[in-house]
């Protein structure tokens, strides 16, 4: 069982630089790298509210993805960004 | 080996350590030959501080970005872990010996041989 279960749906992907982008999975590799349609990256500050960058169709390298996570739309649907407030994420460290 | 012992592991409950410093608990789905890892009903151990995960119930993890997975005592035998590595570390030391002997050993014949033609 690999990312097949979360193609086709709406994933969070969390980046070695410690970016947020949100998209549809369309396609991925052994390598990990993945296609995401219709992506938005979501930009965490701790003194301002989320803004949210659309970024359209995207290709991830494999070595540079973290984290994928599968959304859950009726979450995302009532979850109110503006009043979402955080420290952006750590870029990896090797 | 580590594969095996994580494969050992599927449906427990795990806290994984990334190396970007967030941590996450859920059960262990899957696992894969890179230690890649499949989280199921995860839960962020500080929500208040890392809210991006809010509407995630799975995850994927790469194997690259896990610095630890963290699991109770007693899913582990840690003598028998210790044991089994070390023996793995042993036959790999001497299947690298006998593979480096053997390439010394290719290299001296041929270099022998060539040497014949010369008398003449």
């Amino acid at each position: 069982t690999l990312l097949e279960t979360m193609i086709k749906q709406q994933v969070s992907v969390i980046t070695a630089d410690g970016r947020v982008i949100i998209g549809i999975l369309r396609g991925f590799d052994n390598a990990i790298n993945l296609i995401l349609e219709d992506s938005v990256e979501r930009v965490f500050s701790a003194n301002s509210p989320v803004e949210a960058v659309p970024l359209g169709l995207y290709v991830i390298r494999g070595d540079n993805v973290s984290l994928v996570g599968e959304l859950d739309p009726e979450v995302e649907r009532r979850m109110d960004l503006s009043r979402l407030q955080a420290d952006p994420l750590r870029p990896v460290v090797t | 080996l580590f594969y095996s012992f994580f494969k050992t592991l599927v449906g427990k409950d795990v806290v994984v350590e990334l190396k970007n410093d967030l941590s996450i608990c859920g059960t262990l789905q899957s696992v894969d030959q890179y230690l890649n890892i499949n989280l199921n009903d995860i839960s962020v151990t500080d929500p208040n501080k890392y809210p991006h995960m809010m509407s995630m119930k799975n995850c994927f993890i790469r194997g690259s970005v896990v610095r630890y997975v963290q699991l109770p005592a007693d899913e582990c035998d840690t003598v028998e872990l210790q044991n089994a590595a070390r023996k793995e570390a042993m036959q790999s030391k001497s299947v690298a010996a006998t593979a480096s002997a053997a390439a010394a050993g290719g290299g001296g014949g041929g270099g022998g041989t060539g040497g014949h033609g010369g008398a003449h």
